[in-house]
């Protein structure tokens, strides 16, 4: 049939062109490459964050809506906050768990604030239009200084306020950020006087980070608060008096197009629920030996909370 | 295009080229841990790969083994040899980079000896030497463009994969990229890769150079043809010019 030179070259002509054809229909545009939510106002796309953590809340927000009545897609594990919340703006997805003290420093690096009431408050008017944060949970996962037991014991050490008493160098453990950081190394040096160098660990207070502190490299370590790892290990969390750390309130950020009354109403009394406790205990199960999925564990979670809007 | 144009300019900014995280630094750096990988790799891969072209035998082992190497995931392996030696030095990617590294060495290596005529090996056999003499001084320097090339293809991967070392606080250009990352510093970030990449052509370069400057005179001044020559009338070849009997033969 295609013998001839010209047929063949029809043959890949057409090929090309169906292709083509058939890439242009899937990108729908935005960053992600799906097509933006056109439907009624109560179908929801959730994203999260590449970690533990965001993902069990993206399932707790998502198995929440779903149990009533709101349809739920996910796109989870999708990446850094730059990476997501441009896939917010463009609309690949509506709706995803958020801290609010971070979330205000990404859209204003400016901003001093450090309370929950008063981050929640700067949040409010530094995020773009067309965009809104529910209410803030109880729970925070926060950025926190951590030093060994031993470390704490050796140079009585339980705030940030003493580490002026140690005599030897500090380093701190912390991802290549918190060079910059309001709360990170400037930070140390302006509101406490301390002066310490960064080793620049890429694994945002994971087991690198964790091992780090525990063979000595390091002195100090940058371990958000609902890491397992702080009580596994017995390390001290610093405690911080000048409110140095921003609050991390867990806060749904959402597309304000999408926040039905069901939805508002649903995402609100989640929030209600939700405790620091709570995050420790997921990640726990997650982390640990048992490595629960999301899923489940959300379905864990909302058996013992039910949320009935 | 602006982010490229960011990068080089980024580049090029004499502050960046000043203090401890300066380029000079990251570069010396970078091209001293690859050096080490590449020295390391050679110990290791080239004994083995001699012995295995000289004698001819475990090549089907060795092709397999490589294959497997290559296959491991080399950040996965920092990051796993890190956490059970609680080590975060250079250790652990200095042994996920080697392993990277010993395929290609060890394929120069083995296909270099084997590609060296087997009269030649023959004849110098016939002339009573020994299995070692045989090695030095005819197989190694006849092999050692091929030897070279295997040498030159495991640094181009060294010098591109000792990056992903910068997860761990170690230095090197991968330091612009994971900390230009971090703070979406994206001019930082595409700054270090056109380093990196920079370096990895003149590494390039260089065992290009090498691998030309190696050759035996004897090889490159006049190649031996095969007696299975392609002109009939000249059987016995360049080797025996005008011969009488070559023309009519």
């Amino acid at each position: 049939m295609f013998a001839s030179k010209r047929g063949r070259i029809a043959a890949g002509v057409l090929a090309a062109g169906a292709l083509l054809a058939l890439s242009a229909c899937s990108s729908g545009g935005g960053a992600l490459g799906g097509n933006p939510s056109t439907s009624s106002s109560d179908s929801v796309t959730i994203g999260s964050a590449a970690f533990g953590e965001s993902e069990i809340l993206m399932q707790i927000y998502a198995q929440a809506l779903e149990a009533n009545g709101v349809k739920v897609s996910l796109k989870p594990s999708i990446g850094q906050r730059d990476v997501y919340l441009k896939a917010l703006q463009d609309g690949s997805i509506d709706l995803i768990p958020e801290y609010s003290g971070n979330l205000l420093q990404f859209y204003d690096k400016s901003a001093t604030a450090t309370s929950s009431d008063e981050v929640y408050t700067a949040l409010g008017k530094a995020l773009p239009s067309g965009f809104e944060v529910l209410d803030q949970a109880k729970a925070q996962d926060a950025d926190s200084y951590n030093v060994t037991k031993e470390f704490s014991e050796k140079w009585g050490v339980k705030s940030l306020s003493d580490l002026s008493k140690v005599t030897e160098p500090l380093t701190v453990g912390a991802n290549p950020e918190f060079q910059e950081r309001p709360y990170g190394i400037p930070g140390l040096k302006s509101a406490y006087g301390v002066t310490a160098t960064l080793k620049p660990i890429s694994d945002s207070g994971g087991p690198l980070t964790v091992a780090a502190l525990k063979n000595g490299d390091v002195q100090l370590a940058d371990i958000y608060t609902t890491t397992p790892a702080i009580k596994d290990n017995g390390f001290v969390t610093l405690e911080d008096p000048k409110s140095l750390i921003a609050a991390q309130n867990i806060v749904p950020l959402i597309n304000s197009k999408k926040a039905s009354s069901t939805v508002k109403d649903v995402l609100n009394k989640v929030s209600a629920e939700l405790t620091t406790a709570d995050l420790i205990d997921l990640n726990g199960e997650n982390q640990g030996a048992s490595k629960t999925q999301p899923d489940a564990l959300a379905k864990e979670w909302l058996a013992k909370h039910p949320i009935k809007k | 295009m602006t982010d490229i144009l960011a990068a080089f300019a980024w580049v090029f900014d004499p502050t960046n080229w000043a203090g401890p995280g300066g380029i000079p630094v990251r570069l010396g750096e970078h091209v001293w841990y690859s050096l080490l990988t590449l020295i390391l790799a050679a110990v290791i891969a080239l004994p083995i790969g001699f012995a295995i072209g000289h004698t001819g035998r475990f090549r089907g082992l060795a092709v397999g083994i490589s294959g497997a190497l290559r296959a491991i995931p080399t950040l996965g392996l920092v990051v796993y040899l890190a956490l059970i030696t609680l080590n975060l030095s250079i250790i652990p990617p200095l042994i996920a980079l080697t392993i990277l590294a010993i395929p290609p060495v060890l394929a120069g290596a083995y296909s270099g000896l084997e590609s060296v005529d087997r009269r030649t090996i023959d004849a110098a056999r016939a002339m009573g030497m020994t299995e070692l003499q045989i090695l030095f001084k005819v197989e190694l320097p006849l092999s050692l463009p091929l030897i070279i090339g295997g040498l030159r293809s495991a640094a181009l991967q060294v010098v591109a994969t000792w990056t992903v070392a910068a997860i761990l606080p170690v230095g090197g250009l991968g330091r612009y990229l994971f900390d230009g990352l971090a703070v979406q510093k994206y001019d930082e970030m595409l700054g270090g890769s056109i380093l990196v990449i920079a370096l990895a052509l003149v590494t390039d370069g260089v065992f290009a150079i090498v691998q030309r400057l190696v050759v035996p005179r004897g090889v490159a001044a006049g190649k031996v043809q095969d007696v299975r020559t392609k002109d009939p009338w000249r059987p016995l070849g360049p080797s025996v010019p005008n011969h009488p009997l070559g023309t009519s033969l």
